[in-house]
């Protein structure tokens, strides 16, 4: 469907890939109505700082928001903060929102993102049990995070990591706890979930992997203790929830719009209804690089899709796939992995992976399929181009530290 | 306080004010310069605050870290004079600093 003459775009949530979408058609010479339902109250922001700089203290609030206030009145794009759309009437390309607003469309954007995973057991509505997701999370665990109170971290994946890491910089006691035999598991292999376990110990933080939570209990309403379904128990004055995160695609899904796991979209992010898209961490998309389908839960892919869904409107030019990418930062340590390393026949270790600089590369049928890179750039970069190019490769050369990654990358014709 | 000039690909100069201990990407981003992406938001992990710094001011500015040298080996289009944006911290020294970006950050 043309819709290079649409009168009328709503993006529906003001998150980086909803955001990056608006900023994207206002770019490519869109000059229509364009507006954003925002259901937070806050310019579109970056999340990633909220578990890391933000929480320290170390920047501003301000310092989040992805352009200042007079980017938005400057170029015509009318945010609706606090309007939360309920509902989405396709047959008269309309959405409505909680507050009763009610907007029409001739392209519609879904941004709506995800919501963290809640705990179900007893005592989870105990004073001073946090979650992470936005703004408000953050501020409330950052009035809380004081020296030498008690945190516990249910969840070894990122947020809790990064948030264990944070908190011992401000100078609390840190306990995680994860269900999995290791932290990270879902997203890395042995190797890695080793390092930052020990990385973790270094710096003074608890780490009980296999470790089931049973429930809260608490004194006056305030959280004081978790007990392990081993009956063990754990005191602490704080606990942070970190155990993944659920797409929203309830709005799409009432509307009749195809989901599995996600809003399922096609390469340029539509969704079976060609007036609809979908951009963000709700969407399950073509991983173009490893022929199938799945989630991204990253800067890369809200920026990626927010660009490819204007481009769709537009008619112009799409962006190229890139590899799907991420990054953590934990203490000094700086991890950017570069592909999905799920499905892997072989790894090798560049580098003393008991050292502070090292790399993971992942491979599957002669290709180079991901690679996990601490502190280590070259690694990550070399690594985006040979896992977008599909070149098969010799796996023991990334091994030898004595060629540069230059080196390495020059033995393939990319 | 810093002024900071940013040249874009086809010429055109915009002039804004920064703050020091802000970053060079963050003033740029903050007054909607184009030419910069930042799609990591100045974590040093993206290489799309690519800048070219004007001669005249390459000696001025706080020196290159490891990570900032190998972002740049690997990034596109890169010159003797190219810097990562986000790496620039604003001081008076830097005041009246120039730069140029790329017409692509990928």
């Amino acid at each position: 469907m043309d819709l290079s003459d649409a009168q009328s775009i709503v993006v529906v949530g003001g998150g980086q890939a909803g955001a990056q979408a608006a900023f994207s058609l206002r770019q490519g010479g869109y000059k229509y109505k364009l507006t954003i339902l925002c259901d937070e109250a806050h310019l579109p922001y970056q999340r990633p700082p909220l578990s890391k700089a933000y929480l320290k203290g170390e920047l501003d609030g301000e310092r989040l928001f992805l352009k200042p206030a007079n980017w938005y009145s400057q170029n015509n794009v009318e945010l609706k903060f606090g309007s939360r759309a309920v509902t989405i009437d396709r047959s008269t390309n309309t959405v409505q929102c909680e507050d009763g607003f009610r907007i029409r469309y001739d392209a519609l954007i879904l941004a709506t993102g995800s919501k963290p995973r809640k705990l179900k057991v007893a005592g989870s509505n105990l004073k001073h049990i946090y979650e992470l997701r936005g703004i408000e999370d953050t501020d409330l665990l950052k009035k809380v995070a004081l020296p030498e109170k008690r945190l516990l971290i249910v969840g070894a994946g990122y947020i809790g990591l990064e948030v264990a890491a944070t908190a011992r910089k401000l100078g609390l006691d840190v306990t995680v706890i994860e269900m999995a035999e290791r932290v990270l598991e879902r997203v890395t292999a042995p190797i890695m979930s080793a390092f930052f376990t020990r990385v973790h110990q270094q710096n003074g933080v608890k780490i009980l992997t296999n470790t089931t939570l049973s429930h809260f209990e608490g004194h006056c309403g305030d959280v004081s203790m978790a007990v392990l379904a081993d009956g063990s128990k754990i005191p602490c004055d704080l606990v942070l929830v970190g155990i993944g995160i659920i797409p929203n695609t309830e709005l799409a899904s009432d509307a009749g719009i195809a989901c599995n796991n996600g809003i399922t979209v096609d390469r340029n992010t539509r969704t079976n209804d060609p007036r609809v898209f979908a951009v963000g961490d709700n969407t399950n998309r073509p991983l173009v690089h490893y022929g199938r389908k799945g989630r991204l839960e990253s800067v890369h892919n809200a920026i990626e899709q927010g660009k490819l869904a204007a481009s769709a409107i537009l008619g112009s030019n799409r962006p190229v796939e890139d590899c799907p990418w991420f990054w953590s930062d934990q203490y000094d340590v700086k991890l950017q992995i570069a592909g999905l390393s799920q499905g892997y026949d072989e790894y090798v270790v560049r580098g003393n992976d008991q050292s502070a600089k090292f790399a993971v590369f992942y491979f599957r049928n002669g290709r180079l399929i991901s690679t996990d890179a601490i502190n280590s750039p070259a690694e990550f970069l070399v690594s985006k181009k040979l896992i977008i190019s599909g070149v098969n490769v010799v796996s023991s050369k990334f091994e030898d530290t004595s060629k540069p990654m230059k080196e390495i990358l020059n033995n393939y014709t990319i | 306080m810093a002024s900071i000039t940013f040249i874009d690909y086809q010429g055109e100069k915009r002039t804004v004010e920064g703050a020091n201990g802000l970053s060079v990407m963050e003033v740029a981003v903050g007054n909607g310069v184009p030419g910069i992406d930042a799609d990591c938001g100045g974590a040093c992990a993206c290489a799309t605050c690519h800048v070219y710094v004007n001669e005249e001011f390459l000696g001025k500015l706080q020196p290159q870290d490891d990570m900032e040298i190998s972002m740049l080996e690997f990034a596109e289009n890169i010159k003797s004079n190219s810097r990562l944006a986000c790496q620039i911290k604003i001081s008076d020294e830097i005041d009246g600093l120039i730069v140029t970006t790329p017409e692509s950050q990928h």
